[in-house]
């Protein structure tokens, strides 16, 4: 069974939703971004969402942007990522890795090559935020071949009969967008995400995670209450970026994200 | 908009139905964004399928716009090249100064169908930030700019005359801040307001339908140079040059001549200091594909997939990447992508100045500098069809500098 699979259904049985804290690789700098991917297990991280520095993250807010900024600043590379995966796998075998990015890399990369190296390096799964279904023909066979999944993102503006076609296909568990807009911005209402539920429990019995948005212990409570998990990514980094002297990281930065991270998995656990 | 020399096999016949021209193009946008970009290729199907939209169109070209522009015999500059004769289409003439508005006009007559009360855009040199803003203005429409911050600095007189047209101009820092990072902010701010808004793409580039929807609006500069140069010449033209930004005006100027195989087509590139300087513009000399801005494109990046920053003297070149039809169109050989670098332009600029009494744009002024390469190199019986796709007093204070001339 793959690690997305058995940590869905351990937390089912917990009847609780799954917290996603998410971080940006080499953000700001290598040392410290793998410190804090080892930690996360720990403080409560169910799945880690490992973020791929990119040049140009349209989908993405100020905090991300600068996040990737300072990540390749610290000369993040994809094969950079994939060693930290690999680090990480060395003292934990079950808490889920998904990677979270653009196309471009990937393919600089070769589609075929870095599924067959992500799969080795002990990624579970690939978000890319610039590849619908439309035009996931090109990785889909080598993301079978290498028993990953490839998340499936929905939005509030998909409509329904187009959410049926995309889910058909989804594996892993499906991350939905809850917002109109790029990350860390706006935050989804509690009607608005049960009402998007209700839509996407039509179309699929896979997980459904809410992302985009989720900032604080009571936002990540509802989100992971309504849905199969929650998202945590702008408001984490944002916590650990007030740390930073200029730019570096410094004593507090590991411990800050940490602690928020704490925060947001006891709120999950407590519904 | 398919003219009645269009040929069963046709070059002109692309893209595919998801938008592919060959294995380039595509819609690489985010899910937020896809069934938007569904919906816009439905509405532009439709209008395109409607007499009444052409109808629409073609009096805001006419009356608007001031279309056609001429096609200008420029003698003087011919025969100091001393080869072939240079016909200038004259997109400069055409008001805001440049062929963008062509795009402008068909896009927000299709935002304005589609019932859009907001519009967005992405601007390099200010051209199309301020065709743009001229429209909104014309309809009573909201509209916000996204321009990068150095671009802000370079072409100051256009970042006011787009306030004077009542849009909200919004410098952009991230990244170099240039043309690329505007484009990511504009993508950002439509996703945010994806009910009341339309993203006027600028160029022949982003996810389908944007570049064949761009395409087909800027073909009315080759359409009237089709026509034009026959009737002045009694036949077609043994050479069409045009400069590539995104491509558009190059876009617009070529597919009408596409399967006219015998009319060679050349693209020019922006060289910045040289092809092997590393600060140049030139996608196809330099890049190679990739995604980006929603479709696969020829790209400058660097060995791991991250886009790099182009350079150019013309903030309209400054872009790392080149519309996707084009990257094709080089791929199969059809069309010459070649360069100029930023001192060729400048003496082009010169040089047209002084000859023709037509002060270009420095983006068009590269496709005058390749013209001065390849004219003598042809006999004075040839004639060579040259875009001039803007007029150059927003590069004024950018050439004075250049010549170290205080104004
Ligand atoms: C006068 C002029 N020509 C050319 C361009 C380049 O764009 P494109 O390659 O899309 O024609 C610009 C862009 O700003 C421009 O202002």
């Amino acid at each position: 069974m793959s690690r997305i699979k058995a940590c869905f259904d351990a937390i089912k049985a917990e009847g609780r939703g799954a917290l996603i804290p998410y971080l940006e690789a080499f953000d700001p700098d290598r040392d410290t971004s793998q410190k804090l991917l080892n930690a996360m297990p720990k403080a409560g991280a169910d799945i880690i969402e490992v973020g791929v520095p990119f040049s140009d993250p349209s989908a993405d807010g100020p905090t991300i942007q600068l996040a990737a900024q300072r990540g390749l600043k610290a000369g993040a590379t994809l094969t950079g990522v994939l060693e930290m995966v690999a680090e990480f796998r060395r003292t934990n075998d079950h808490t889920p890795i998904v990677l979270m990015g653009y196309f471009n890399p990937i393919d600089h990369y070769g589609v075929e090559r870095f599924c067959q190296e992500a799969a080795r390096s002990g990624v579970d799964g690939l978000i890319v935020v610039d590849l619908p279904p439309e035009e996931a023909g090109i990785i889909r066979p080598h993301i079978k071949a290498n028993a990953l999944d490839l998340i499936t993102l929905a939005a509030p503006t998909t409509p329904d009969e187009r959410l049926k076609a995309i889910l058909a296909e989804a594996s892993g568990f499906v991350y939905y967008v809850s917002i109109t807009g790029i990350t860390g911005t706006n935050t989804a209402t509690e009607d608005q995400l049960t009402q998007a539920m209700t839509r996407l429990r039509r179309a699929t019995d896979i997980p459904v995670v809410a992302g985009f948005g989720i900032r604080t212990p009571e936002q990540a409570r509802t989100a992971s209450r309504i849905t199969d998990g929650a998202v945590v990514a702008s408001a984490i980094i944002k916590a650990m970026a007030a740390t930073f002297d200029d730019g570096k990281a410094t004593e507090a930065s590991v411990p800050t994200a940490l602690e928020k991270i704490l925060s947001l998995s006891q709120a999950t656990k407590n519904r | 908009m398919t003219t009645p020399h269009q040929k069963p096999n046709s070059l002109r016949a692309g893209p595919d139905l998801s938008g592919h021209f060959g294995p380039f193009g595509g819609r690489f946008v985010a899910e937020t964004l896809m069934p938007l970009m569904l919906e816009l290729d439905e509405a532009y199907k439709k209008a395109k399928a409607d007499p009444a939209f052409h109808e629409e169109r073609a009096y805001y070209l006419r009356d608007y716009v001031g279309r056609p522009s001429p096609l200008w015999h420029a003698k003087r500059l011919s025969n100091a090249l001393g080869g072939a004769q240079i016909y200038l289409k004259r997109e400069e003439l055409n008001h805001t100064g440049s062929h963008k508005l062509n795009n402008v006009m068909g896009q927000i007559l299709l935002a304005r169908r589609m019932g859009k009360k907001r519009i967005v855009a992405e601007t390099g040199a200010g051209q199309h930030g301020v065709a743009t803003a001229t429209v909104c203005a014309l309809f009573g429409l909201e509209c916000v700019i996204y321009m990068g911050a150095k671009d802000v600095e370079r072409q100051k007189p256009n970042v006011f005359r787009m306030h004077l047209l009542g849009a909200k101009v919004t410098p952009v820092t991230t990244g170099a801040g240039t043309l690329k990072d505007a484009m990511n902010e504009a993508m950002r701010d439509w996703v945010a307001n994806v009910d009341s808004t339309y993203f006027l793409v600028g160029t022949v580039a982003g996810p389908h339908p944007y570049p064949a929807m761009v395409r087909d609006f800027q073909s009315v500069i080759g359409d009237e140079a089709r026509v034009q140069i026959q009737e002045q010449t009694g036949r077609l033209p043994d050479g069409i040059i045009a400069a590539i930004g995104g491509g558009s005006n190059a876009m617009g100027i070529f597919h009408p001549f596409l399967d006219d195989v015998d009319v060679p087509l050349y693209g020019v590139e922006a060289g910045g200091l040289g092809l092997d300087s590393g600060e140049t513009a030139a996608s196809i000399a330099r890049g190679s594909p990739g995604v980006l801005h929603g479709n696969r494109t020829y790209l400058l990046q660097d060995t791991h997939g991250q886009i790099t920053e182009a350079h150019s003297i013309s903030a309209g070149l400054d872009y790392p990447g080149i519309g996707p039809e084009h990257s094709w169109l080089n791929d199969i050989g059809r069309v010459n992508y070649v360069s100029a670098t930023d001192h060729e332009a400048l003496q082009a600029f010169q040089e047209l100045t002084r000859l023709e009494g037509i002060i270009p744009a420095l983006e068009s002024a590269h496709a005058v500098a390749y013209a001065r390469t390849l004219a003598p190199t042809m006999g004075t019986d040839k004639n060579l069809v040259v875009n001039l796709s803007g007029r150059g007093d927003k590069d004024v204070p950018t050439v004075a500098a250049h010549l170290g001339v205080q104004l």
